[in-house]
């Protein structure tokens, strides 16, 4: 995982045992079938040269979410692969792409990221509102989320078309991260009854590239990471009315403690196997995929299967614990890239979409 | 007058700018892997994003092909978070439909659509942070430009072709001088406001739109004004395009 100041990107994570690594080396059968045009990673770049010789042709368009066509061939492929622990662009089964982290980069809410993993790109904007505390939980604030899945990812999401997805991705947000053990919501409280903050996280889905709910949930706790609350005191008169007070320093904030903010792992099943971080392709060829949200400790808060297709108890198991494990090293990586990011201060060169 | 001094003696305006300057203008192509066009662009705190797909096929009902040109479909939805208070819906209001329905005049002026008979050709654009905008209805000029700007670079990149630039810039009039590229303070102030989007090469007005009142002696100024600033705004885009089709030709080995 990098920043997205430090230009020279470094290799995707790995915490693949055995040797992962060197694997990408020893790849005869890639050659092979970059030669009948069966390697699905290539589809892309013959695309974007297929671009620039003005050859656009609407059949050979792969942009969209959900429906990717790929061949027969295409899938025994990459469902071989997937069997050998080497995937199409050379990754191991755990393996994730290469993730690019910015914090900041929205300069009128209260805190925001983007994230870039492969060819997801996900914004994240959190606005801090002042509102009324929930009737069942008077001392705690709570979380909003909204995902506005933008034509911008794929024309199919025009009008309203990306509506149903973005819904059950703001659910399944909304069922993670909104709760006691996740975010301490009691710190967003003001006055029990009366006055809390309410976050409004707002995701914005720029580009599709497979593996959404990972590359969000990276995105929402990076966010929520870069989040500054600002002070506030109650004021009581003698009528016993409260008002709420806002401290005149813009910069007198509160941040939002992130420790137990959990990280999605979408664990997808292939053949026999199960794969972190699919992309578009990977994902076509897969049945059903685990969605499971760990915390930096291991610990897993939320479960959910997505996908058409049936899982077995016992790969379920299986797929947990990989989970928990590249959960754990994902969230060390993201601690360690957010801490770096924020250490350099406000004189940190932003990158933006300009880099 | 109590309020805000928008032109100084010096003839300064708030931000330091002279009468005719532009805020600082970045901009970069080809933002996105997948879509066929893409750009982003910066004027000031403004910021753009514009997507661009096609000409493909036509979309949903086959009975909105044309048969002599293509369909140039626009949408605008700026991100919930792009505005001082926090927007419900992306899209789907009242100003987000007009956005899109003078980007979508804009560009059929613009593109050569006649090239691609019953093909769609699909334009999306998003403000990040638009100028903050109290009244939901009060036009900003500022995202406006910024839009048309961002959307010329996302064609130029889908490889469409077009008669010419298309390069917007607002411009106002203060105190007997006309100012170009306003900014939100200078928006918020509410003198007369005018949007322009010119095709630079022939000088042809793609847009234009104007609210307020304004005497009718001074609106060739402030029309003059905005069309240079246009004119600049095409200089510096054009030298964006040039700069990417240079990196473009390096890593294809030209």
């Amino acid at each position: 995982m990098t920043p997205r100041h430090e230009a020279p990107r470094l290799a995707g994570l790995r915490h693949a045992p055995g040797g992962a690594q060197e694997k990408p080396m020893e790849i005869p059968a890639l050659a092979a079938a970059a030669a009948t045009g069966a390697a699905a990673a290539q589809v892309d770049d013959v695309r974007s040269r297929a671009r620039r010789g003005r050859m656009t042709c609407a059949r050979e368009r792969l942009s969209s979410m959900a429906s990717v066509s790929l061949s027969e061939a295409e899938k025994v492929y990459i469902v071989h692969g997937v069997q050998e622990d080497l995937r199409v662009d050379g990754r191991g089964c755990e393996d994730y792409r290469c993730v690019e982290v910015e914090t900041d980069v929205v300069s009128n809410t209260s805190g925001s990221a983007r994230v870039k993993l492969g060819h997801t790109d996900i914004l994240v904007g959190v606005k801090a509102e002042m509102g009324t505390p929930k009737l069942e939980k008077p001392d705690e604030g709570y979380l909003e989320f909204f995902v506005d899945c933008s034509a911008n990812a794929t024309p199919e999401f025009e009008g309203r078309g990306g509506d149903d997805l973005g819904t059950e991705i703001a659910n399944t947000l909304c069922r993670i991260f909104n709760n006691r053990s996740s975010v301490d919501l009691k710190s967003l409280c003001v006055s029990p009854r009366e006055h809390c903050w309410v976050l409004y996280v707002d995701v914005l889905l720029l580009e599709c590239g497979g593996n959404l709910f990972d590359a969000i949930s990276i995105a929402v706790k990076a966010a929520l990471f870069n989040t500054r609350i600002p002070k506030v005191r109650v004021l009581e008169d003698e009528e016993g009315s409260k008002e709420v007070e806002l401290s005149d320093d813009p910069y007198d904030c509160v941040q939002l403690s992130v420790e137990n903010v959990p990280c999605v792992v979408t664990l997808c099943k292939i053949g026999c196997r199960h794969v972190v971080d699919a992309t578009l392709q990977e994902e076509a060829c897969s049945l059903a995929s685990l969605l499971v949200s760990v915390t930096s400790k291991g610990v897993v808060t939320c479960m959910r299967k997505v996908g058409k297709g049936s899982l077995d108890p016992e790969s379920i198991f299986e797929m947990m614990e990989t989970g928990k494990r590249v959960g754990k090293v994902l969230h060390a990586s993201l601690q360690d890239v957010l801490h770096k990011e924020e250490s350099l201060g406000p004189e940190r060169p932003k990158v933006g979409f300009l880099g | 007058m109590a309020g805000l001094e928008l032109l100084s003696d010096q003839g300064y305006r708030v931000d330091g700018r002279r009468a005719g300057e532009l805020r600082k203008i970045q901009a970069r192509m080809g933002v996105f892997a997948q879509a066929d066009g893409s750009a982003y662009i910066e004027q000031g705190n403004t910021k753009a994003l514009a997507v661009v797909y096609g000409p493909h096929e036509i979309r949903g009902s086959r009975s909105r092909a044309l048969p002599d040109r293509a369909l140039v479909n626009c949408q605008y939805s700026s991100a919930t978070f792009s505005t001082g208070e926090r927007k419900r819906r992306p899209h789907g209001d009242r100003k987000s439909c007009e956005m899109g329905l003078q980007l979508r005049q804009t560009f059929e002026a613009a593109i050569l659509t006649q090239l691609h008979p019953r093909s769609q050709i699909d334009i999306y654009v998003q403000p990040l942070r638009g100028v903050v905008s109290l009244q939901v209805l009060q036009a900003d000029g500022g995202t406006y430009a910024a839009c048309v700007n961002a959307a010329t670079l996302a064609v130029l990149d889908a490889g469409i072709p077009m008669r010419d630039f298309v390069c917007a810039c607002s411009a106002g009039f203060v105190d007997g001088t006309a100012l170009a590229d306003l900014s939100h303070v200078e928006e918020a102030a509410g003198g007369p406001q005018l949007a322009l989007a010119l095709l630079p090469a022939s000088g042809q007005i793609a847009l234009l739109e104007m609210d307020a009142r304004l005497h009718e002696d001074h609106l060739e100024w402030v029309l003059e004004a905005a069309a240079q600033a246009a004119r600049d705004v095409h200089t510096l885009l054009d030298r964006v395009v040039r700069q990417h089709v240079h990196e473009a030709s390096i890593l294809l080995g030209d």
